[in-house]
């Protein structure tokens, strides 16, 4: 018995989208919840590429998860600076104590 | 059979990479599920996306979290989590279940050929505006560096000049 290498990505997709989701809802740390965003962003790329692939698109599909990982890129470049700053001032990577903040 | 041997694996890794208590693991971890992603990339028959994953994602994105960890310090996540886990696992399985829904059809359609454009015109001439998204992206991003690398102002210092004298 044989399983079809796109049900298998198919399956890979859904399970890094949970897990990503489920590390976005349970997570505080600033930090792991950037470890958990590249994770769904990672079953968002595969999944661009699989739909591409089976839609004899494979170039187009292969542009647009450029866009998105420059995308992700940034996302955590920015996310990390962010978490850094944080911690300079409130001495923590808590998101809770993000409401301390005071503009 | 490569397939199953390669997803199993970034799966696993993704997994560790959320569980692990210490954030450098965690970052050893998302590395490792992202050179298994470019691997799946490259049997997919994308290569040039598997490069730039492998490279990017494997690469930079590590360094950058290993960089700022050793800033910041090992802040164990041994905190409470936001939500009740009974009520995440729900979230999750609600979203993950609407997802298959979308994504697993009855019938799986026939494989179309590949198109004749290749990936350069595809992204310099089809995707010109996303190039230039991507450029303003990237500038976006040094600036984060350049924050990531700054020298955090003393303690009482005014920052950006806006004293009100």
């Amino acid at each position: 018995m044989t399983i079809e290498p796109r049900l298998v990505i198919t399956m890979a997709v859904i399970c890094l989208v949970g897990i990503g989701i489920y590390g976005l809802l349970v997570t505080r740390n600033l930090i792991k919840v950037i470890v958990a965003l590249q994770i769904l962003v990672k079953g968002a790329i595969l999944a661009l590429v699989l739909a591409a692939k089976y839609q004899g698109q494979i170039q187009l599909g292969q542009s647009m998860a450029l866009t998105l990982i420059v995308a992700d890129t940034i996302v955590a470049v920015v996310g990390l600076a962010l978490g850094l700053q944080v911690r300079r001032r409130i001495g923590s990577l808590d998101l809770r104590d993000l409401t301390k903040l005071k503009g | 059979m490569l397939e199953v041997v390669v997803a199993g694996g970034m799966i696993f890794c993704a997994v560790l990479a959320i569980r692990s208590s210490y954030l450098l693991q965690s970052a050893i971890w998302l590395a490792g599920s992202s050179a298994l992603t470019a691997i799946l990339l490259y049997l997919m028959g994308a290569p040039q996306i598997a490069v730039i994953e492998l490279s990017v994602g494997a690469g930079l994105v590590t360094v950058l979290f290993v960089f700022a960890i050793n800033i910041t310090g090992e802040d164990a996540s041994t905190v409470l989590p936001s939500i009740p886990r009974p009520a995440a696992w729900a979230a999750v399985i609600l979203v993950v279940a609407a997802f298959a829904w979308m994504v697993l059809p009855g019938q799986q359609p026939a494989q179309v050929e590949a198109g004749l454009a290749g990936f350069s015109t595809v992204l310099w001439q089809d995707r010109a505006v996303d190039m230039a998204l991507q450029v303003v992206l990237i500038f976006a991003g040094v600036l984060g560096i350049l924050t990531l690398l700054g020298k955090p102002a003393a303690a009482g210092e005014p920052e950006g000049g806006d004293s009100d004298d």
